[in-house]
């Protein structure tokens, strides 16, 4: 592999310097770097940031290859910036056997755009009854510690706190999607004064919150480390913050989707606009972005959720729940987070790389730009301007909530262990 | 007027008094010996129906005919949408075989919207009803019935509800009725509260043009007029109200609450009745139950929604007799 110069980035959004990439890894940062053998990209003015890691993908594959498949999840995953994806168990059939995420492990590695590090099922089938085998799946060749039942809450508190505990015999982690299923039975969208107009089934906030104080209690009592997937409320950033401030080994993610669009959208009745959990209110958005900027909400995810045109194309109550967001995330935070000054590039980097790595125990990835690291980067153009053309989308699917919008920065290069991925903003 | 009626909400105060007067001049036809107008000659209305619902389907069966219209009734049941055909699919059938109106009623809030907006089919829509979200035509006929009971048929034209006391009791939560009642009302000048169980009061009412009340004998002497809304047994089984009869005590009309009603007020329900569960027999059947009547006055309302949809914008209200003459001169 020849010798790659990237000549003048802004390092983490800090000082222009030159990283030079030999091979797999990083083997010089400075400035004036010679560029002898070197393929040179001249990158003044742009950003450098470790390859993002997503701890929360759909990529469909096996069962709904109509939607995405491996392949073209992690070509997505490669133009928005990232070089880790952790796949979510929901699949035909569910990823609660050491065979099936095997076989999604094996995927990401054929398609080489970036890695896959697959997410187990806590519970067989997803149906919140029995443990899956999860040591089984964490000794497999995929190495699983995160378990999440996602889409489906593990909503039983004695299955919940057995999975908290037997996890901890490998160093796993928990991903809940904390969702209390009696309180949204039928539930269409944000419970409040949208839904009481529209007349479409209400998803109340409480939902959400006394799950999450229920797990992050468990968690204190068995000694266990839980992570709370798409947290959308602000009062689930209160619980969040109340656990922390106790001790709680507790970390949450925020969606790009829902640090920026309100529950106002779905006024349309665009079932682009539906999504689980629901688009919140001005008021949660205010509070996930001011919990993302002081570390209460550890990082963003982007519930990655690919479905087919005619699953959108309908009436809201027939539609699917989900949005893509591997192309669009970098942009909406950048968007929501870096142009209000809640954070800097160096925050996007910790929240975006470095702990979602962390959190799911990603040993190559989420790693400082600095000598003798893999070179797992993403260098990106914060200047430029450009409206959502889901058309342009790598994905299989088109169900963004985006299109014609107009959002802020663009990948123009992802290097996985030093293999350009993108170029110029083109896959390679 | 819009190109649609999808919701009460669309309607401004003119739109909403002119739909009424125009009723009223269509009420005067159906005196007539020839019921029919030749207004809508050549144009097909289709009813779309994806919910069973005789009693709307029939109501605009006749509102369409008596405008000379063809009609197609399209029943979910039995058609290839039991079969998984999507909305979208239906749109494009409809508008391939050229409808120039399609008149809809679905299970799922927002589907009348949908087909409107989402570029599917380019004739006019009509919401007859959609999931728990609204049902115009059910609240322009039952302001009809207000004006009319209220101000006056003759006295009533050009003129709104301005400063009546309407009270909406029942499934508020659930109901469709009572969302575009709430809506035109306040358009119309009238001060609603609705009345409700807590459990059947939508979380977010506070943004609605409306008080609420828990108690229904409070309200009872400072009504103009009382809705009653049907209250589904199946409620019971998912706790919003402890038994039946605990719901007919608290929240049900019989001839005592009646009795409390100032002497001119009327009793209303949009149909069908649950005899026993919100409303007594006694009450029902009273002069002051204007159930029937709402049934007559959705007729006239529905041809004057669907002529002023399809029949362009020039008044109705003097033009129609008109051109009635002429046709039957020929």
């Amino acid at each position: 592999m020849s010798k790659i110069l990237i000549r003048g980035a802004k390092v983490l959004g800090g000082e222009a310097q030159d990283v030079l990439i030999d091979g797999e890894t990083i083997a010089a940062v400075g400035t004036g770097l010679d560029a002898e053998g070197a393929t040179v990209i001249e990158a003044a003015g742009q950003t450098l940031l470790p390859g993002l890691v997503d701890l929360h993908t759909h990529l469909r594959e096996p069962g709904r290859e109509d939607s995405e498949t491996v392949l073209t999840g992690t070509r997505a995953a490669a133009s928005g910036g990232y070089t880790a994806v952790f796949a979510m168990a929901n699949t035909f059939p569910v990823a609660d056997t050491a065979g099936v995420v095997e076989q999604v492990w094996r995927l990401g590695k054929e398609s080489g755009y970036c890695d896959v590090q697959p997410i187990g099922a806590v519970t067989v089938g997803l149906e919140g009854k029995q443990l899956s085998e999860l040591g089984a799946m964490h000794e497999s060749a995929a190495r699983v510690t995160v378990f999440s039942d996602d889409g489906k809450c593990v909503d039983d508190a004695v299955i919940m706190r057995r999975a908290l505990e037997y996890v901890k015999a490998f160093g796993g982690v928990v991903a809940q999607h904390a969702q209390e299923p009696r309180l949204t039975e039928g539930a269409q969208m944000n419970e409040g004064i949208v839904s009481a107009e529209l007349g479409l089934g209400g998803w109340p906030a409480v939902a959400e919150e006394s799950i999450i104080a229920r797990d992050v209690l468990l968690a204190e009592h068995v000694g266990s480390r839980v992570h709370i997937c798409h947290l959308s409320t602000a009062g689930s950033v209160e619980i969040v913050r109340w656990a922390k401030s106790r001790g709680i080994d507790v970390t949450a993610e925020v969606t790009p989707h829902h640090l920026l669009l309100t529950d106002e959208l779905v006024r349309s009745y665009n079932a682009v606009y539906k999504v689980n959990p629901p688009l919140r209110t001005e008021r949660d958005v205010t509070a996930l972005r001011e919990a993302l900027a002081d570390g209460t909400i550890d990082i963003v995810a982007t519930d990655h959720a690919p479905h087919p045109h005619e699953d959108k194309d309908c009436e809201w109550a027939a539609a699917a729940m989900g949005m893509v967001g591997l192309e669009t995330a970098l942009s909406v935070v950048q968007q929501t987070m870096v142009e209000t000054g809640l954070l800097d590039w160096a925050g996007v980097a910790e929240r975006m790389s470095f702990a979602p790595a962390r959190i799911g125990g990603l040993d190559n990835h989420g790693r400082p730009v600095s000598v003798g690291e893999p070179a797992n980067l993403t260098l990106v153009d914060t200047s430029y301007r450009g409206v959502v053309d889901p058309a342009q989308f790598a994905s299989r699917s088109r169900n963004t909530p985006y299109e014609g919008r107009e959002l802020p920065g663009r990948v123009t290069h992802t290097f996985l262990r030093g293999r350009a991925t993108v170029v110029d903003g083109t896959l390679a | 007027m819009k190109r649609h009626l999808i919701s009460a909400a669309d309607l401004t105060r003119d739109d909403a008094v002119l739909i009424l007067d125009t009723a009223e001049e269509m009420a005067r036809v159906a005196d007539r010996p020839i019921k029919k107008l030749p207004t809508l000659r050549g144009l097909t209305v289709v009813n779309l129906f994806f919910e069973d619902s005789t009693r709307t389907r029939i109501s605009f069966e006749a509102a369409a005919k008596r405008l000379s219209a063809d009609v197609i009734n399209f029943s979910a049941k039995g058609s290839s949408v039991s079969k998984g055909e999507s909305l979208k699919d239906t749109a494009l059938t409809l508008e391939a075989m050229g409808a120039d109106a399609v008149v809809i009623r679905h299970h799922a809030s927002g589907a009348p919207y949908r087909l409107a907006t989402s570029g599917w089919i380019d004739s006019a829509v009509v919401n007859a009803g959609d999931g728990t979200h609204e049902h115009p035509t059910q609240a322009l006929l039952d302001a009809f019935t207000m004006r009319r009971r209220l101000v006056g048929r003759d006295a009533g034209l050009g003129k709104d509800l301005g400063g009546r006391r309407i009270t909406i009791v029942g499934d508020v939560l659930h109901s469709r009725v009572a969302r575009s009642n709430v809506q035109l009302l306040h358009t119309l000048g009238a001060e609603v509260t609705v009345v409700a169980p807590p459990t059947l009061v939508p979380i977010g009412v506070e943004s609605w043009p409306c008080e609420v009340s828990y108690n229904l004998d409070e309200v009872l002497p400072k009504s103009d007029a009382v809705m009653m809304l049907r209250v589904q047994r199946e409620r019971m089984n998912a706790a919003f109200f402890p038994t039946e009869r605990e719901y007919s005590r608290r929240y049900g009309l019989d001839g005592d609450r009646m009795a409390k009603m100032p002497e001119h007020a009327i009793v209303m329900h949009p149909g069908p009745m649950n005899r026993g569960m919100e409303i007594t027999a006694e009450v029902a059947d009273s002069d002051r139950c204007t159930a029937v009547e709402q049934v007559a006055n959705g007729v006239s309302t529905r041809m004057a929604v669907l002529y002023l949809l399809l029949g362009g914008s020039e008044p109705a209200v003097t033009t129609t007799p008109a051109a009635a003459r002429t046709e039957e001169s020929k």
